[in-house]
């Protein structure tokens, strides 16, 4: 056995969650990959002349994007109809194995230059294998980014500059207040609430008989998309008048009705309609926090606790004076990915209230309004608004996933 | 050495499947070749009247609509004569993300050959936004002018460019009832606003709900409520006042919009008239537009307000038909002798982005009355055209014959839906989302009506 080794990783109250943990991974793995990659044997000039053609590609596909985002030059070229205006599903899927063949060829290009190249250095192995990845954040993220920081201070058709006037619309109209309202009372309740009921769940079902069937039960709702979730708690709402002949469909209302009272118009009746929208968030996202709170929990060390025993400590006292603080690093983690999460919820109110009876929020505001309204201009500043208001969860996200990795 | 074996046998997989692939597309080519060579297929069709068109063989049309499943089944099937006189082939894509993607395909250089708009409003927008429609070709122009009454041919065209002929039609002014109900009550069929209030006032006093509603429909909630504007505007201050109101001559909140606002509360916002077997005044809102009638069948309500496809929400099986039916529909009433019979109504309209000869041939048969025939030929109960050479006997449903009788009728006088002509920021937007706020929330009238004026760009 890997003793102590093992054990430390194993401590890692953070390791469950794979989405934050991966980045740091895969971001280590091309500066690991020089040390390995270069094993200088007889390589052949045309794999370096290879190596060197695939970085010029890279360094005129950023200038050409850079280039047409400062509008010094705008790309004119015919692309060839097949590849973007594929109609039939032969010529979808047609396009679908060329993209894929295409990113094939060009790794295994890369992978066969790197190792036929003769006389590579280590920088030149890291760009070739950074270039293709870089190319594409540069193209899917960056560009659209900037771009949509652009259009935001643009009139609806990406015309006129408009200045600020899109912000100024967005925090003076009462529609846009009743959409930031809302989002606010999301991103308050559901990171909270989920952790609550995610931590305690975790804590009463831990080391019981039932933990595996009480955990899977929880977590389930994780594997419903959040548009099946919104269609099946939207039959739980499902309203029907209290009057003869007519069946409720509701669970919901149903049991209100056994209760001897009159059905309610969940979906409908403001301002109460948000929080009833936001307990399927919850419902979605306890099993989330559950499965990460419980891990971090069964990595506290045995030491500890018993030593808290011998103390006399038990009970609230453990769970307040032992528990969390042991697992906090982990909390942190739980609370800002719901957090975001929340901030960017769309799928809930479109499926369920379409962001109608004053329940939008951010994100389906920026789809009614670039989509539906085709107001570019102000659904880009709601884009931007989102973004900003992610980035200090995000940065506070990633300083405690580092500080509790250099703690451990 | 392995590995070597393994990446060798994943090459040629790969390029097995590209060259199937290939070979499918190919394959595909000749399968429509051999279809024009065929004699014996285009034998039953008479060619005579595609002639015009010339030959079109090996070229291609592509089609972008809002029209989906089952619906697209006769849409594909009507061009079948085109496609089999003229050799060429039309490719239809129907998407339920019509209205947000043909703008991002159109910005994106991707533009279908023609896409079918199911509102003018949005072909104003696609047309000022972008610049890619083209001005309709001579022979559609021709066609539109020959075989449509002069109103239609403006709601196809923006800023005094004609765009885009019409395609198919519905009529909005319906109220659907049951016939066998009606008789078993002693219940005569209205003819005038104030026989409909008189029906709705007999049939509270007979215990009844008279009406039901539902405006839910996702994200254009509110849409049916429009409609209930639309047709009171219509009977209450007549046509000139309605065109009025849809370009903003008069303003959104002026006192003959609130009066139209008021006439229609008397009956959606009345808890003794509505809504039967759904509940109160806010379950208009939460119940969809597609459930909003069903009620009737149940004998929980006796009347509904709704365009001529709602037929289609009725349950297979209902007897549709207008003496001792289950279902049929009457022409909602109009209020004010002096401004005759209105008819509210909507239609698509054929634009095309691209002036290939083919697209051009195909876009005027499209507005020709061989397609409106050619379509009624195959179409299931739900649809109608304006087209004046329609034969209304190849429609199969007598609510279709009926809209088509009121279409065809010279004494019609006929209004597009207000909504769908008016900016989108208000008919797609504060229109629908203002009215659902003033069935769901109750909001006051002046205020609803101040909203939606205070949104008009």
């Amino acid at each position: 056995m890997s003793g102590e080794g093992f054990t430390l990783s194993d401590n890692d109250p953070v390791k469950p969650d794979a989405r934050s943990g991966s980045t740091t991974t895969t971001a280590a793995r091309p500066g690991d990959a020089p040390v390995a990659a270069p094993r200088p044997k007889e390589g052949s000039p045309v794999w370096t002349g290879v190596l060197v053609a695939l970085g010029a590609v890279t360094v005129i596909g950023i200038l050409v994007v850079v280039a047409s985002l400062a509008g010094l030059w705008t790309p004119e070229f015919d692309w060839p109809s097949w590849l973007v205006s594929s109609i039939t599903a032969v010529e979808k899927f047609g396009l679908m194995f060329f993209a894929i063949i295409l990113f094939v060829v060009v790794m295994s290009l890369i992978l066969l230059a790197v190792d036929r190249a003769r006389g590579v250095r280590n920088w030149m192995v890291a760009l070739a294998f950074l270039a293709p990845m870089g190319l594409m954040l540069v193209f899917g993220l960056i560009y659209p980014g900037l771009r949509t920081i652009r259009e935001s201070f643009f009139d609806r058709t990406s015309t006129n500059y408009v200045g600020f006037e899109n912000y100024t619309t967005l925090f003076t109209e009462d529609i846009f207040q009743i959409v930031l309202r809302n989002t606010a009372i999301w991103v308050f309740i559901v990171p909270i609430v989920s952790t609550l009921i995610g931590l305690v769940y975790a804590v009463l079902v831990d080391r019981t008989r039932f933990e595996a069937l009480a955990k899977g039960l929880i977590f389930l709702p994780m594997a419903i998309s959040m548009v099946g979730a919104s269609i099946i708690w939207k039959f739980v709402y499902e309203y029907r008048p209290d009057q003869e002949g007519v069946e409720q469909i509701g669970l919901a209302n149903q049991l209100l009705v056994w209760a001897g009272r009159e059905p309610y118009q969940f979906l409908i009746t403001s301002p109460l309609n948000t929080f009833f929208l936001i307990v399927v968030m919850i419902w979605i996202q306890s099993g989330f926090a559950m499965t990460v709170l419980s891990a971090a929990i069964k990595a506290i060390p045995d030491d500890i606790v018993e030593a808290a025993r011998i103390d006399g400590v038990s009970g609230v006292g453990m769970f307040r004076y032992v528990t969390v603080p042991s697992i906090r690093p982990a909390l942190v983690v739980v609370v800002t990915t719901i957090a975001i999460g929340t901030l960017k919820i769309f799928d809930i109110v479109r499926t369920m209230t379409g962001g109608n009876f004053n329940t939008s929020v951010v994100a389906n505001e920026f789809y009614t309004q670039s989509f539906r309204q085709f107001n570019v201009g102000l659904g880009a500043a709601l884009a931007v608004v989102l973004f900003v208001l992610v980035i200090p969860i995000v940065v506070y996200n990633v300083r405690q996933l580092r500080l509790s990795e250099d703690v451990r | 050495m392995a590995f070597r074996t393994t990446w060798r046998g994943a090459a040629a997989l790969t390029c097995g499947v590209g060259l199937s692939l290939v070979l499918a597309a190919c394959g595909g080519g000749d399968e429509d070749g051999g279809d024009d060579g065929d004699g014996a297929a285009a034998g039953d069709v008479d060619c005579s009247a595609y002639e015009q068109y010339g030959d079109l063989e090996g070229t291609q049309v592509t089609i972008y609509a809002s029209i989906i499943a089952p619906e697209d089944a006769a849409h594909i099937a009507s061009y079948e004569p085109f496609e089999e006189c003229t050799g060429a082939t039309i490719v239809y894509e129907g998407s339920a993300e019509f209205e947000a993607q043909i703008v991002v395909r159109v910005q994106s250089g991707n533009p279908p050959d023609i896409a079918y708009f199911p509102q003018p409003g949005l072909l104003q927008t696609v047309v000022r936004d972008t610049g890619a429609v083209l001005e309709a070709p001579e022979q559609v122009v021709e066609n539109t002018e020959t075989y449509w009454s002069e109103e239609w041919k403006g709601y196809g065209s923006v800023d005094g460019t004609f765009y885009a002929a019409p395609l198919g039609a519905n009529v909005k002014s319906f109220v659907w009832y049951s016939p066998a109900d009606f008789e078993a009550a002693g219940y005569e069929v209205p003819q005038t606003w104030d026989e409909l209030i008189e029906l709705s006032d007999q049939i509270v006093a007979d215990g009844g709900k008279p009406w039901c509603a539902g405006i839910g429909s996702g994200d254009a909630t509110g849409w049916p409520a429009t409609d209930w504007m639309e047709d009171v505007m219509l009977r209450e201050h007549g046509p000139d006042v309605y065109d009025q109101w849809y370009t903003h001559e008069i303003p959104f909140n002026d006192p003959q919009v609130a009066e139209v606002l008021d006439r229609v509360g008397s009956i959606l916002k009345n808890d003794d008239y509505v809504n039967g077997g759904l509940g109160d005044v806010t379950s208009i809102a939460s119940t969809t537009f597609q459930d909003g009638g069903l009620p009737i069948l149940q004998d929980q309500c006796w009347m509904h307000r709704q365009a001529s496809f709602y037929q289609a929400q009725w349950p297979e099986g209902t007897d549709i038909s207008e003496d001792g039916g289950e279902i049929f529909a009457f022409y909602l009433p109009p209020i004010s002798e002096e401004f005759g019979r209105p008819v509210l109504g909507g239609a698509e309209f054929v634009a095309a982005f691209t002036d290939r000869p083919e697209v051009q041939a195909f876009q005027a048969f499209l507005a020709s009355p061989e397609w409106a025939n050619s379509k009624a030929e195959v179409s299931p109960p739900g649809w109608v055209s304006a087209n004046n050479e329609l034969d209304a006997s190849l429609l199969v449903s007598p609510i279709d014959q009926l809209s088509a009788e009121i279409l065809a009728d010279p004494e019609t006088v006929f209004r597009f839906d207000a909504s769908d002509l008016m900016p989108g920021e208000v008919g797609a937007g504060s229109f629908w989302t203002e009215m659902t706020n003033w069935i769901a929330n109750d909001k006051p009238n002046q205020e609803v009506l101040d909203a939606i004026e205070a949104s008009w760009p």
